[in-house]
């Protein structure tokens, strides 16, 4: 603990005294994780576009077996929801969450002028900019900007279960942290080399840069540490697919249990990019993450948690209504999302099915901004000032 | 270092050579010392061959070959002909980012490259196109240290960037905006300057710019749309030509490309003042590049405490620089296209229209620590077990099987490691220690640390503590000491900024 005081005094840049930290960081290490009733967002990429139309299936359609002659799920195999729409049968375990109030669906989720490039739609999802603007920050990283000054580690307000950091996680100011594992991680940082240099003191100059990257440093070091110390608190015994989006969520789950005070996961599941022989390749992901949501579901049942914990999943696109001629799809536009919590306020499908008779150049026009989806959750699950983040109004929604 | 009768103290020759360039070695130091600044500067800008060897790859002349042909059938393709044709695309495409590293790290002419690398993020641009790629970097080798009129003339009129921003879809009656608004908004005025109904003007005026099979500029006639534009205030039937002399008559054009050489030569955070009287420098000479770099190298400015150590070197900078330093190769050398994914900035991959956004957006806290344990990697055979992220418009990911086939994570893991261990090994780089090693010979062994922070950082006042060091380095021979002691300066945050 000696080691942690120090290096928290060490990450006190030329910016600030050292008389005026002090104290937050002593209230830092007796307050625990999450107050009562704080939510968590974990929000689940998916990663390539992943084909909406064939996720969320319009099973009562007959321009969706038209369009698609080898690729429509047949009737008889889909996971009915409504009158109108069923899950894909490798989603069959969502079923169980949709008749438990536990899912909302959203339909024909977009933004206007949809850009059809891997990188460009990834960025706009990521950065939640308009499709001509070009943003250099992402929105949970501008999330931490607008809810951490004062935080003691802020980087662990949010975190990715990867090795690199998405953009979709930087902020301005700050920038939260990727981490697989934390005994990994704190294997990695904890370098005897690193510490030594880390005492040398601050030295008040213009070479403000380096002294950034010593508190970037620094703070990577102890936000390692903390989130070793914590995570090591607490066992997890949940039963988890032996799967990486299954290890990723059993991740997630036991910093959750751990009482950490992340607001945000991050996790990413791929590669949907599916030109070509898109059947098995779905098949085969869409089984991978409904064992892993419905383990970490189940594992926060058990310990009362899930009522305040919500999963998102997107995807930078959806596809191509028609089908192409290697039993895959193309790029396409507006897509589904999944919303899945103990605490949602609306369930179900929310809105109408795509409307395929009505396309844009062979593809779904949207009916729902992404931002609003993202506003929503902003303002009503994790407190925080939608408008500063997005950098303007989105009508909220109503599933929270 | 040894004092020769040093014109000027060494911490400004050895700022100019990280700005001018990727670093420098102690030799060329040392000569540089025994001139004034200001001749060094114009031996710089002076020495460099005007026409370059283009930088070409056997994919590329593949292609070349089959390109009549090709087009020729383009149509009658089967989709296996295609997927082969595309694969052939991307792979050259690695390679000629590979050849680009290389003539980094090798060239003499490194001034040129290194604004090459500023000219190739201005002008952003991502296409799966070796010859189109091949195409585009040569005439920004060839105009890198010549007029920015003509630069951005023959930069607007490559497929690859007509390709990229959607000229081909641009025509009469149907105008395709993309390309007219980056080019005001990225490549010449920046955002402010101009309206919407100019950016809708603009764009009839380039209908009809395109480009043939082979990759040759084309102005198709029949999809021009020669009506009457109102442009920036001006009136007439103007052409695309038309239009990027009117926005190079425009003030703001000289400032925003000023303002952007500046953060990439001076300090991320720019001033000002001395960017516009830079700008103003730059717009009366008719767009001169190397008299606006000889103004920037031997301004007072620019040498001024605040501006040293200033720059966070990009991830390509950070491993050229070491390259320069101590060359390191691998039998694989796909090995450095892991690296600049890990460190995010792949060479012709740029995020997105804007480019690599630089300074601070770097650094977070994985990319730090990935950076500070490159060196333990390069030179001491550290494993370097990082999975970069997918990118999904690209095939490295098959050729470095960094794609594990889903199975269970325990499989997972053995693929990961295995790929790990096959690109990490070090059994397989081989490190040139002889010519840095040789540098120092004239050094007397208590001056051995000093002199090597001095080769090594920039803003020698402040630099780590060396005593602190004493016990991470091998004492046991001189060598030892020099390897582990230039080692351990590099993994540190001071190594990170120039």
């Amino acid at each position: 603990m000696l080691i942690l005081h120090r290096r928290e005094f060490l990450k006190i840049g030329s910016l600030a005294t050292a008389a005026m930290l002090v104290p937050r960081f002593l209230k830092a290490f007796e307050q625990p994780g999450l107050s009562e009733g704080q939510k968590v967002l974990v929000i689940i990429q998916l990663s390539g576009g992943n084909d909406g139309l064939n996720t969320v299936i319009p099973y009562r359609n007959d321009i969706y077996y038209a369009s698609r002659p080898q690729l429509a799920i047949p009737k008889t195999q889909v996971v009915g929801l409504t009158d109108e729409q069923g899950l894909h049968p490798a989603l069959e375990g969502l079923k169980e969450l949709y008749e438990n109030g536990e899912l909302a669906i959203l339909n024909s989720v977009g933004y206007p002028n949809p850009d059809r490039s891997h990188f460009r739609s990834m960025d706009i999802w990521q950065t939640a900019s308009d499709s001509q603007q070009v943003l250099t920050t992402g929105w949970v990283g501008r999330y931490l900007d607008a809810q951490c000054s004062g935080c003691p580690h802020p980087s662990v307000q949010a975190i990715e279960v990867d090795d690199t950091l998405s953009k979709a996680m930087k902020g301005a100011q700050y920038t939260g942290l990727a981490v697989h594992d934390p005994t990994q991680l704190h294997r990695a940082s904890d370098d005897p080399f690193f510490r030594e240099i880390l005492k040398k003191p601050v030295v008040d100059d213009d070479h403000l840069q380096v002294d950034y990257l010593y508190k970037v440093m620094a703070e990577t070091l102890s936000s390692a540490d903390y989130l070793y110390d914590q995570a090591r608190l607490y066992h997890e015994d949940g039963q988890y697919p032996d799967t990486q989006i299954g290890k990723d969520m059993k991740t997630v789950a036991s910093l959750i249990m751990a009482g950490l005070p992340t607001r945000v996961y991050y996790l990413s599941l791929g590669s949907f990019d599916t030109h070509v022989n898109q059947q098995p390749q779905q098949q085969r992901l869409f089984k991978q993450l409904n064992d892993a949501i419905l383990a970490f579901r189940n594992d926060l049942k058990k310990h009362n948690r899930f009522q305040d914990v919500m999963i998102m999943t997107f995807s930078e696109f959806g596809r191509r209504v028609s089908q192409n001629a290697s039993a895959g799809t193309d790029h396409g536009t507006a897509n589904c999302m999944f919303l899945i919590s103990g605490g949602l306020k609306r369930q179900g499908v929310l809105n109408a099915p795509p409307d395929l008779q009505n396309l844009d150049q062979g593809d779904l026009h949207y009916e729902i901004d992404f931002k609003q989806v993202y506003a929503t959750i902003l303002n009503k699950w994790l407190e925080a000032n939608d408008q500063l983040i997005l950098g303007k109004n989105y009508t909220y929604l109503d599933f929270i | 270092m040894a004092t020769h009768s040093a014109a000027e103290p060494l911490w400004k020759y050895q700022h100019l050579a990280w700005r001018a360039g990727f670093g420098i070695d102690r030799q060329t130091l040392l000569q540089w010392q025994s001139k004034s600044v200001k001749h060094v500067v114009k031996t710089l800008l002076r020495q460099h061959s005007s026409t370059p060897t283009m930088l070409q790859t056997e994919e590329g002349r593949q292609l070349r070959e089959q390109l009549p042909s090709l087009s020729r059938r383009f149509l009658q393709l089967t989709a296996d002909e295609k997927k082969q044709l595309q694969k052939l695309q991307r792979e050259g495409v690695k390679n000629l980012n590979l050849a680009w590293l290389q003539e980094m790290s090798t060239t003499p002419d490194f001034l040129r490259e290194k604004m090459v690398l500023f000219w190739h993020g201005h002008f952003a641009c991502r296409v799966p196109n070796v010859l189109h790629n091949e195409q585009m970097l040569q005439v920004i080798r060839e105009n890198a240290l010549g007029n920015f009129g003509t630069l951005l003339v023959a930069v607007s009129k490559s497929p690859a960037m007509l390709q990229f921003l959607n000229n081909q879809q641009n025509r009469k009656q149907h105008p395709n905006e993309n390309f007219a608004r980056e080019v005001m908004e990225l490549f010449t005025m920046g955002r402010g300057h101009y309206t919407e109904q100019d950016v809708k003007e603009g764009a009839r005026a380039f209908t009809g710019w395109g480009f043939n099979a082979a990759g040759d500029f084309v102005f198709r006639k029949n999809l021009h749309d020669d009506g009457v534009k109102q442009f920036l205030g001006k009136t007439g039937r103007f052409t695309g030509d038309d239009i990027l002399q009117i926005l190079l008559e425009q003030r703001a054009t000289s400032y925003h490309v000023t303002e952007k050489l500046y953060r990439f030569l001076v300090n991320d955070e720019p001033d000002a003042h001395q960017v516009q009287i830079l700008a103003d420098h730059f717009y009366d000479s008719g767009y001169d590049i190397p008299a606006l770099l000889e103004r920037i190298f031997t301004s007072e400015h620019f040498y001024e405490p605040q501006n040293i150590g200033a720059r966070i070197k990009s991830p390509v900078e950070l491993m050229v620089g070491m390259q320069r330093m101590i060359s390191v190769t691998y039998p694989n050398p796909n090995i450095w296209l892991l690296f600049q994914r890990s460190l995010e900035q792949v060479l012709f991959y740029p995020p997105n229209v804007g480019g690599w956004p630089g300074g601070k957006s770097w650094i977070d806290s994985s990319s730090l620590m990935l950076r500070l344990r490159l060196p333990q990697v390069l030179y001491a055979g550290s494993v370097w077990n990082i999975r970069p992220k997918a990118m999904p418009d690209e095939i490295m990911d098959e050729d470095l099987q960094m794609q594990p086939a889903t199975g269970s994570a325990e499989e997972q893991q053995r693929v990961r490691d295995y790929i790990m261990h096959a690109i990490g090994s070090r059994m397989q780089a081989t490190v040139q220690w002889d010519d840095y090693l040789q540098q120092f010979h004239d050094v007397a062994e208590a001056q051995l640390g000093v002199e090597i922070a001095q080769l090594l950082f920039v803003n020698t006042p402040q630099h780590v503590d060396m005593n602190r060091l004493s016990e991470y380095v091998d004492h046991s021979s001189r060598e030892r000491f020099i390897q582990s002691l230039t080692i351990q300066l590099m993994s540190t945050p001071e190594y990170q900024v120039c």
